[in-house]
């Protein structure tokens, strides 16, 4: 048996990942999940505002971190649009135009009442510009020296929430939801940090560990990966328990299904890798 | 001279920028010279696609294998500019309808978008997603307990990798919150794979990331000082005149 094992053919170890993923996918499995400290402060951070506050949505990824990051940015959109917030989006990813696109679209579709045909009152697509932290320090300082017009080419002296926004020194909350560089380090680096806004994010697990010192100091909160998008959900529908029967808003609940038996995937391929090793290393042969 | 100019303008743009954290009066020239970062920033996207054709043009040209990937490339790389310069299948804007390439360029239903949701979008994601069947052949042939080092790195994997989902839960959920015999506050539910996942995470992973962090900020700026101050030149390429 061990030695079929040593010589198994890594498709094999493909296809069982492949069905690890597929099959709590398709039959739907959720776990309930227990939210952490550090979910529970983003969750505070944009629960506490009075409704109707400013929020600036920085979007910085791409499809192929979509994935882990838009359920993430869609309860960050959920949330603010069920406060009624203003939001104001933008990127700093050339490929994040239309990652703000499906946020936008979540406003308008799921919540028509605050925002269908609201675009300019209660929130507004800067879209993307070049310079990645060099964009994050003009808007911290001069939102109109590096955004003139918004996605659409409008001035932004016309639009009625960024006529009179002169930075983002002035929005109550900034959320980043980032797949790397640039993306939540440098908007804590560059403009929450210097300036003291109130900052919280959403980053691919890969990017947690090196926004850890951040925490409680520079950043009010952190969702790391899709397990704090999940938990995040949950403190969601735990406060608006109507969200209950909307399966968009549990997106992040469903994808820990398969990553749970994913990690179990992995665990057990780490376990059976070590027998093998072990038992060539008594046979004299590793 | 041709080195001279760079190396002043690095200078002056640096000390100003440098400036600005200290010195209010600094803070306007500090904004300007950041706006002409972003327009260069800007300008960076047309040197690198002059890279992309020189690159793909040489494969071609010298026939080197594979070369037809960089046909591929390169027949992408020409639909996909012009249908965003062109703005092919663009509705004018509701605000400047009398100007035909008023729209977005990315809206809804153009060729551009279409490219972006039905090719780019779906390559992008699956050349991601590729990463699970890696590593879990990494993790199989691989990972193994070679040394007390790798043991010591398998055992936190495998508690993060169950503390992270609902299965550390379900393995150790049942242990009660009850003084351990003998113990001084230590409970059995200390031992929650969810719990030691977040010690791991907050008392190990976060004083060693503040050290590497802190560790980089003091290379940066002494690298940066270094460069404002003309004594590392290497970003300016060679250093024979031209």
């Amino acid at each position: 048996m061990l030695k079929i094992l040593q010589t198994l053919d890594r498709r094999w170890i493909f296809l069982a990942m492949f069905l690890a993923v597929a099959i709590p996918l398709i039959m739907g499995m959720t776990f309930p999940e227990k939210t952490s400290d550090q979910v529970m402060a983003v969750f505070n951070a944009v629960e506490n505002l009075p409704d109707g506050s400013n929020v600036v949505m920085a979007l910085d990824y791409d499809p192929a971190s979509e994935g882990e990051l838009q359920p993430m940015a869609s309860a960050f959109t959920r949330h603010c649009a069920l406060k009624k917030h203003n939001i104001y989006f933008m990127t700093l990813w050339p490929q994040g135009g239309p990652m703000i696109q499906r946020s936008t679209d979540l406003l308008e579709n799921d919540y028509p009442e605050t925002y269908k045909g609201k675009y300019g009152s209660k929130y507004v697509n800067l879209g993307f510009r070049a310079g990645n932290e060099g964009v994050i320090k003009l808007v911290v300082e001069d939102l109109k020296k590096s955004y003139d017009t918004d996605v659409q080419g409008t001035n932004l002296n016309d639009i009625p929430l960024t006529k009179n926004l002169k930075n983002i020194q002035q929005v109550d909350l900034l959320c980043n939801v980032s797949a790397g560089y640039p993306g939540s380090k440098e908007w804590v680096l560059y403009g929450s940090a210097p300036f003291d806004i109130p900052t919280v994010i959403g980053c691919t697990g890969v990017q947690a560990p090196i926004m850890l010192p951040y925490i409680p100091q520079q950043l009010t909160g952190m969702l790391a990966a899709i397990k704090g998008a999940a938990e995040y959900e949950q403190a969601i529908i735990n406060r608006y328990p109507e969200l209950n029967d909307n399966p968009a808003a549990k997106e992040g609940l469903k994808r820990m299904g398969p990553q749970l038996v994913a990690h179990v995937l992995l665990i057990g391929l780490i376990a059976l890798g070590n027998v093998i090793y072990f038992w060539e290393r008594k046979q004299g042969t590793a | 001279m041709k080195r001279t100019i760079p190396l002043f303008i690095s200078a002056v743009t640096g000390f100003v920028l440098i400036g600005t954290a200290f010195i209010p009066q600094f803070v306007d020239w500090g904004n300007d010279a950041m706006a002409w970062f972003n327009l260069l920033a800007a300008f960076a996207f047309i040197l690198g696609g002059g890279n992309l054709l020189k690159m793909q043009l040489q494969k071609i040209s010298a026939q080197q294998p594979g070369w037809g990937y960089a046909a591929v490339t390169l027949i992408a790389f020409f639909i996909t500019l012009y249908v965003g310069l062109a703005k092919v299948g663009v509705n004018p804007s509701v605000k400047f309808p009398e100007f035909a390439w008023s729209g977005e360029f990315q809206e809804e239903g153009s060729a551009f978008w279409w490219l972006f949701e039905y090719i780019f979008y779906p390559l992008s994601a699956t050349m991601f997603a590729l990463l699970a069947f890696y590593i879990s052949s990494a993790a199989f042939r691989a990972f193994r307990a070679k040394n007390t080092e790798a043991t010591i790195l398998l055992l936190i994997a495998v508690i993060v990798l169950l503390g992270r989902t609902y299965a550390g839960v379900w393995l150790t959920g049942w242990l009660p919150n009850e003084p351990i015999i003998g113990s001084s506050g230590i409970t059995y539910s200390d031992f929650h794979l969810p719990h030691l996942s977040q010690i791991i995470m907050d008392d190990f992973t976060t004083p060693g990331m503040r050290a590497i962090t802190i560790g980089i900020a003091l290379g940066v700026a002494s690298t940066s000082l270094k460069v404002l101050l003309g004594v590392d030149r290497s970003y300016l390429g060679s250093d024979q005149e031209a």
